[in-house]
């Protein structure tokens, strides 16, 4: 029958991380919680799981700097062999350290916009998405936590009153 | 209170002598004239070593060079043989020079690391006060221990320094009598002279001394009485430090390490020198207070602590790669002669192996080690980059000097061990001596609360 939410309004983020805390000790499930600004501790209060996009960037590195070699090797070395510092030409090892900068700036350049990207997508927005926040009041001075309603709407209710929630709101699942 | 163990002292104890015994060796082992550097210049050019043949070879093309000189003169084989003669002399006694050069060498290199250290520790616990950084108080007696190494240091190096230009040995060739028929030398003369050399480094190496001596007597003072008037002076002093600081470390670093090769010259290089100290400063700060923590002291030293210090750790060993490949790759680009003979024999020559394993251990190593947040907090882990990191930048300052000193006849042997065991002994036995000597957490702060409580959001 599970298939409403309980959205709770909070205004103190402290309140909010104490509530987060103590609703999933009763055993409810947390769906969401919306916030003005990034708080701290609360991925930590909610069970989130760490976040991978570090290994991403880290692949995505690896990426850039492959095509980096790859690209000046046939840029300056094997299509159009360039003197470089009056260097042997047809040799990518005895070039290499001018390439450098270039490598690190492609790293950069691939892990940064890649990293981006993957976080836009793994985050549902996109050109033209619209905005999929509950209340707007989220963006600017308020908390909301949604709840799973689960078979006792009323004891989840009466939990999030007594652990401070000041609005509560009982909405179809979206 | 920390307590200085008696096998701590013992173990400090036995390494400088230990350092003395190697040092004296090498003191007394060297050639000491030009028929013994013949000998093993003759024992080399029987067996297959590589650079002795070359020195033949050099030997040869100067032979050769003589030869069109003296074309012009009537009783040229007479003149032939005889400038040929004066020639092998003189590079046996380049040789004799370099060999003797060696055990000041290794003593130069071990002193002036160790100096470094003890100073950039002082540098980094300055940038905390000036900052009003909160994370690291419970850290600063650990830092201040450390840098009370800076005063048995600073009179070695002095000692070294007077007793170069004394004439004791040939470390600094503009100090030479062939100094003054070297145009660019003559030149350079108005700065690079003894007086100018030895009241600037006196001046400099006191000024610092004195800045350490008042910060370290203000925090004692701060603990004994919490009044923000000592901590104000602190900061003030730690401000004066840094400006100090950042100008005579520049011209520090030039008069005492650049000069070695006094026709090369880089302006990048102090902050080349301050990166690599800097890191193995915050290493040694993290290595000491792993120690201590693991024989259960410094209980308000947490994982971010640590954590921070890892951070640093990586950050400045990515800094120092920068300021290493900048300086590289212009030189190495241009190929200008009196740029890139500087790099001959690190790049291309003797020292080929340790400049490019130092490469390994100061960048490849740490970036790969301390890039993972998770691998910061692993106390093994992290010392482990740490010991990679402190050897590298020990081979990193031998590489600055040693081709300069001692060129192609470089060895780590006796001398070498001897310099770095007698200054890592003396290390142990004053930084630990000073710790035990004030209480390990300077409660006084104020800002010791933020430090008990400094929590890294990702732990």
């Amino acid at each position: 029958m599970s298939n409403k939410i309980i959205q709770a309004i909070f205004d103190d983020d402290d309140v909010l991380v104490a509530a987060v805390k103590k609703v999933r000790e009763s055993g409810n499930h947390i769906e969401e919680v919306f916030t003005p600004f990034p708080v701290h501790g609360l991925d930590k209060a909610m069970g989130l799981k760490d976040t991978r996009l570090a290994i991403t960037a880290f692949i995505y590195g690896v990426i850039g700097i492959s095509f980096a070699v790859w690209m000046m090797n046939f840029m300056m070395i094997d299509d159009w062999a360039q003197n470089i510092g009056g260097k042997p030409s047809f040799s990518y090892a005895e070039n290499m350290p001018s390439f450098v900068p270039i490598m690190f700036e492609m790293t950069v350049f691939f892990a940064a916009h890649l990293m981006v990207i993957t976080f836009y997508m793994r985050s549902k927005i996109w050109p033209f998405q619209e905005a999929s926040n509950p209340d707007p009041r989220t963006t600017s001075h308020l908390f909301m936590m949604e709840v799973d309603a689960g078979d006792n709407a009323d004891a989840v209710s009466s939990l999030l009153k007594k652990v401070g929630a000041t609005e509560l709101k009982v909405v179809d699942k979206h | 209170m920390y307590t200085f163990s008696s096998k701590l002292k013992t173990f400090s104890i036995a390494l400088i002598i230990l350092g003395v015994l190697g040092m004296a060796y090498g003191f007394f082992s060297g050639p000491k004239n030009t028929h013994d550097v013949e000998k093993i210049l003759n024992a080399n050019n029987h067996g297959h070593d590589a650079h002795a043949t070359e020195n033949s070879n050099n030997e040869h093309k100067a032979a050769s060079e003589h030869k069109l000189d003296t074309h012009k003169v009537e009783n040229h084989t007479k003149t032939e043989a005889h400038t040929n003669k004066d020639k092998h002399q003189e590079h046996l006694e380049h040789v004799l020079h370099q060999y003797q050069n060696k055990p000041w060498s290794a003593f130069f290199i071990a002193a002036f690391f160790f100096f470094m250290v003890a100073l950039l520790v002082l540098v980094f616990y300055s940038i905390q006060w000036a900052a009003q950084a909160g994370w690291s108080i419970v850290l600063f007696r650990v830092m201040e221990s450390i840098t009370a190494f800076l005063l048995p240091t600073s009179f070695f190096l002095l000692l070294f320094l007077i007793l170069s230009t004394s004439g004791f040995n040939h470390i600094f060739v503009w100090m030479g009598e062939h100094a003054s028929n070297d145009a660019l030398l003559v030149e350079k003369a108005p700065w690079l002279n003894k007086t100018g050399f030895l009241i600037r480094s006196f001046i400099f190496i006191a000024g610092w001394n004195i800045f350490r001596f008042f910060l370290r007597k203000n925090s004692l003072a701060l603990d004994k009485a919490a009044e923000m008037k000592y901590y104000k002076r602190n900061f003030n002093i730690a401000v004066g430090f840094l400006g100090f600081f950042i100008v005579t470390e520049l011209f520090f670093v030039f008069d005492v390490t650049m000069s070695l090769d006094p026709h090369w010259f880089s302006q990048l290089y102090p902050f080349y020198v301050f990166a690599s100290m800097m890191v193995t400063a915050v290493t040694t700060i993290l290595i000491v207070t792993v120690y201590l923590k693991s024989k259960g002291y410094l209980p308000n030293v947490n994982q971010s602590h640590i954590h921070d210090l890892g951070k640093f750790m990586f950050g400045f060993s990515i800094f120092w790669s920068y300021f290493f490949f900048d300086q590289f790759m212009l030189q190495w680009y241009s190929n200008q002669p009196e740029e890139s003979v500087y790099w001959i024999p690190r790049l291309l020559g003797s020292y080929q192996l340790p400049f490019i394993g130092m490469l390994i251990l100061n960048f490849v190593l740490p970036f790969l080690i301390l890039i993972s947040s998770d691998f910061k907090r692993v106390s093994g882990i992290i010392v482990t980059a740490g010991l990679f990191i402190i050897i590298g930048h020990y081979i990193d300052i031998f590489i600055l000097i040693s081709p300069a000193t001692v060129g192609d006849n470089w060895s780590f042997g006796m001398s070498e061990f001897g310099s770095l065991l007698f200054f890592f002994g003396l290390f142990i036995f004053v930084v630990f001596n000073t710790l035990a000597k004030a209480p390990l957490e300077a409660k006084g702060n104020p800002l010791m609360k933020e430090s008990e409580h400094y929590h890294y959001y990702n732990l």
